[in-house]
């Protein structure tokens, strides 16, 4: 148990044994540890069968040499057959949704750095939160099992879309038991996700030290608790799909299957006149687009926050950036149609969603323009953590501004499924979200490992990453211009023939870019082990996590967030938790 | 907005009265969480588990509402939702929540009335509640036998479909709330008017009202659609 000693800093905890400190450790920094290294291990598989994809889509029926070992159904002779190409498709959407933009920014760094922000001792129910990691192991594991099944991984992509995902086997390989499990898997990682946005809203509301106003949340605090609010909101949602999904599969219901059915020559016989796969779309969706909020709000907050402190100015339109996470958060929950347009849906409904859509741009805009109002004329020290923020801002841009396209219904007819709308989420969601990770572990990382990361390291890892995911993913949009389809295994129909160069770029692109993260690696298991100490506040920030006198007792906050360069002053920075003093 | 610190004596809070810091008997039975709250080594500050109450039944409300609208679109595109008769016995176990509710109900007032500090013998009341909820668990079973003898399965209309769904996934949260009665049940020999005997007993007896209006929700959808 804690033992109370007077010059024990505020947030460590002598737990006893090697299990309940490190394995099952109700510590909010342990977890969110724990977090980061799941997340981790779950970007490197995502991202190597990234590659496995990419090198087939460059390379047609080319032999990739121990793919056999991974499923000899799936690659016999090497050679990944189209249906494998789907399964590890599915994995690599599945891994890079839920188990890291979910995961690594809200539930890792969120968990280590909402408490020390808030000048809290622990998250209020930190038991649960252990629970919390647990399950989310659990399904972690429940998920990955499905590379090991004869079966395989299900090819129903990351949204399950029925009746392929509903109907078992007569749908393909994959849609047996690999089905199953991937429901499952995702349901119990449902479980997992609300009790931790329980566990994040609670704390939030209830543990704020002393002073620390709703006003003066970093934030950082404001876009872990927004997001936490979406998450217990639409997870809970997703969860009542995925029980009528196995229903439907297991208990022979007909909730998503439609009647007059034949797939791959079966005659699919409901035990109804039918259902409707599109009550699926509703339901997913409505959980599925506040989930890219959930993925990219976080990253929002490490950027407004970095930026802030390498810019040594205070963020621009504190309270609108706050007043922006909240109607972006709202707004994710009436834009689910979005994802619909050529569902058949009422036109008078799509406009709807058009036009909700399109309204997020104004907060979004609003961001972009008090990132930049931010940096502009700032004394700008650009350290790894400030190029990776710049970079969010950068990638938040190219990959947004596309989104309003797709949000047109008309426009979407055209580009729905092709690699117009890939080369959009992968930007704005996917690597956009991961330089806001980046950013924040480089930034973080004293407080993390109590080491510094190596900045000379960090900066080849941030030029090679930038110039390497627009290499990546700019050309899907020409492609998808082109009518080049998504889910696609190979490309060697006449129209897409001409396309082939473009995939052999990106492939390249994907496998430098991803080699580059060996560096990223590297330095931080290096920089744990061997990195230059860290001081209290090497970046001589502002909130409170930097603050090296926290004794015993919880630090009281007298100021906001960001108090760099007060006119006046002697240093251009001033800690939350400084006295206000009357000037002489 | 002001600021709430709770676990501070002193502090402003929107529910001063749970402040550990005044809870003098702390004999109640909600465990002090390793390590966690605000003070070192200190319990979380009690009003936060209302807080993390009201969270759970905002998912669960959510959970139930996704539910719903699958109902209303399932039945709008059929063409062959049949209309089943409920089965009686699920107006009998409506009233058994309701009586159960109404003890649990009693059991908190009745420990809200004490001054602090005094001890409280709800034991036999909350085994009672127990009971009552472990009937209209069993009643519910009774209830999926008798559409059984009626040959109707849960895969043989969408309606059955959904009694069984929103039945089953009510029972599933009721159980949760048994859990916790049983807890505190257990507990009762121990428990003492305090702040965080009042807690217990007010959280659990929040949900249990709760679980308790979800089930009329649920009668009052499958009664409309059915």
């Amino acid at each position: 148990m804690a033992e109370p000693r007077a010059a024990a800093p505020l947030h460590s905890q002598a737990a006893n044994g090697f299990l309940r400190k490190y394995v099952f450790s109700t510590d909010h920094k342990v977890i969110g540890k724990q977090y980061f290294f799941l997340a981790l291990f779950s970007v490197f598989v995502g991202m190597i069968l990234s590659w496995l994809m990419r090198i087939h889509l460059a390379w047609p029926k080319t032999h990739i040499p121990g793919l056999g070992v991974l499923s000899s159904a799936g690659a016999p002779g090497n050679v990944m057959t189209p249906e494998y190409y789907l399964s590890l498709l599915t994995l690599h959407g599945t891994l890079m949704i839920f188990f890291v933009l979910t995961t690594v920014p809200q539930n890792g760094l969120g968990n280590f750095f909402l408490p020390l922000q808030i000048g809290a001792r622990e998250m209020a129910f930190p038991r649960l939160n252990m629970l919390s990691f647990w399950i989310a192991c659990a399904s972690l594991a429940v998920l990955l099992s499905t590379l090991f099944i004869t079966d395989g991984p299900p090819i129903s992509g990351w949204t399950a879309y029925p009746p392929l995902s509903a109907v078992g086997t007569a749908a393909g390989p994959g849609e047996g038991l690999g089905q199953t499990l991937w429901i499952l898997s995702i349901a119990i990682f449902c479980i997992g996700s609300l009790l931790g946005s329980i566990n994040f809203i609670a704390t939030t509301l209830d543990l704020r030290t002393s002073g620390m106003d709703l006003t003066r949340l970093p934030l950082t605090c404001w876009a872990w608790f927004i997001t936490a609010v979406m998450s217990l909101l639409s997870f809970a949602v997703l969860l009542g799909a995925c029980v009528m999904l196995l229903l439907d599969r297991l208990g022979h219901t007909t909730f998503f299957v439609p009647g007059g059915l034949v797939l791959n020559d079966y005659v699919i016989s409901p035990s109804s006149a039918g259902g409707s796969p599109l009550l699926w779309q509703h339901l997913f969706w409505f959980f599925g687009h506040p989930e890219v909020y959930i993925a990219i709000l976080p990253g929002m907050g490490i950027v407004s926050h970095v930026l802030a402190c390498f810019s040594r100015r205070p963020v621009f339109g504190y309270k609108s950036m706050v007043l922006a996470l909240g109607v972006i958060g709202f707004l994710s929950f009436t834009v689910w149609g979005h994802h619909m347009f050529v569902s058949g849906m009422s036109p008078y409904a799509g406009l709807a969603f058009s036009a909700l859509t399109m309204v997020i741009a104004v907060p979004s805009a609003l961001k972009t323009f008090n990132w930049l109002a931010t940096i502009w004329r700032g004394t700008l020290r650009l350290t790894t953590a400030m190029l990776f923020s710049i970079g969010f801002v950068s990638l938040f841009v190219a990959g947004g501004l596309t989104g309003l396209f797709l949000a047109d219904p008309a426009v979407d007819a055209y580009l729905h499924a092709t690699y117009f709308v890939v080369g959009h989420f992968h930007l704005v969601m996917g690597a956009a979200a991961l330089f806001a990770v980046f950013s924040g572990t480089y930034f973080w990382a004293p407080k993390l490992f109590g080491r510094m990361l190596d900045e000379r390291l960090g900066q080849i890892h941030f030029w090679i990453t930038l110039g390497g995911v627009y290499c990546i993913f700019m050309p899907m949009y020409f492609m998808g211009l082109e009518g080049a389809p998504r889910r696609y295994s190979e490309f060697t129909d006449r129209f897409l023939v001409p396309l082939a160069p473009f995939n052999r770029f990106m492939t390249i692109a994907a496998l430098i870019t991803g080699a580059a993260q060996v560096i990223f690696m590297f330095n931080l298991i290096w920089s744990i082990f061997r990195g230059r100490k860290a001081t209290e506040n090497p970046w001589e920030a502002t909130s409170l996590e930097w603050s090296g006198n926290l004794g015993a007792r919880p630090p009281v906050v007298y100021r906001g967030p960001y108090e760099y360069s007060v006119p006046g002053e002697a240093e251009d920075y001033i800690m939350q938790d400084f006295p206000k003093v009357a000037k002489s | 907005m002001a600021s709430r610190v709770a676990a501070f004596p002193g502090s402003k809070s929107l529910r001063d009265n749970f402040d550990p810091g005044r809870d003098g008997a702390g004999g109640g039975g909600i465990e002090h969480d390793h390590g966690g709250g605000q003070a070192p080594g200190g319990p979380i500050p009690l009003h936060t588990y209302y807080t993390g109450l009201w969270l759970v039944l905002g998912a669960i409300v959510m959970f139930f509402a996704g539910l719903t609208s699958a109902v209303v679109v399932r039945k709008g595109i059929s063409s062959d939702w049949a209309v089943i008769a409920l089965p009686r016995i699920l107006f009998f176990n409506t009233l058994v929540l309701a009586a159960s509710s109404f003890l649990l109900e009693r059991a908190r007032r009745q420990l809200r009335g004490l001054p602090l500090g005094k001890d409280v013998h709800l034991g036999s009341r909350l085994g009672a509640v127990l009971l009552l909820g472990l009937t209209f668990l069993v009643g519910q079973l009774g209830a999926w036998r008798d559409l059984a003898e009626r040959g109707i399965f849960l895969a043989t209309n969408p309606s059955s479909s959904f009694i069984y769904l929103l039945t089953g996934a009510h029972g599933f949260h009721l159980f949760g709330g048994l859990v916790a009665i049983g807890y505190a049940a257990l507990r009762a020999p121990s428990l003492t008017a305090s702040i965080r005997g009042r807690t217990l007993v007010d959280v659990i007896a929040i949900y249990w009202h709760f679980v308790g209006i979800l089930w009329i929700y649920v009668l009052a959808l499958l009664t409309l659609k059915m």
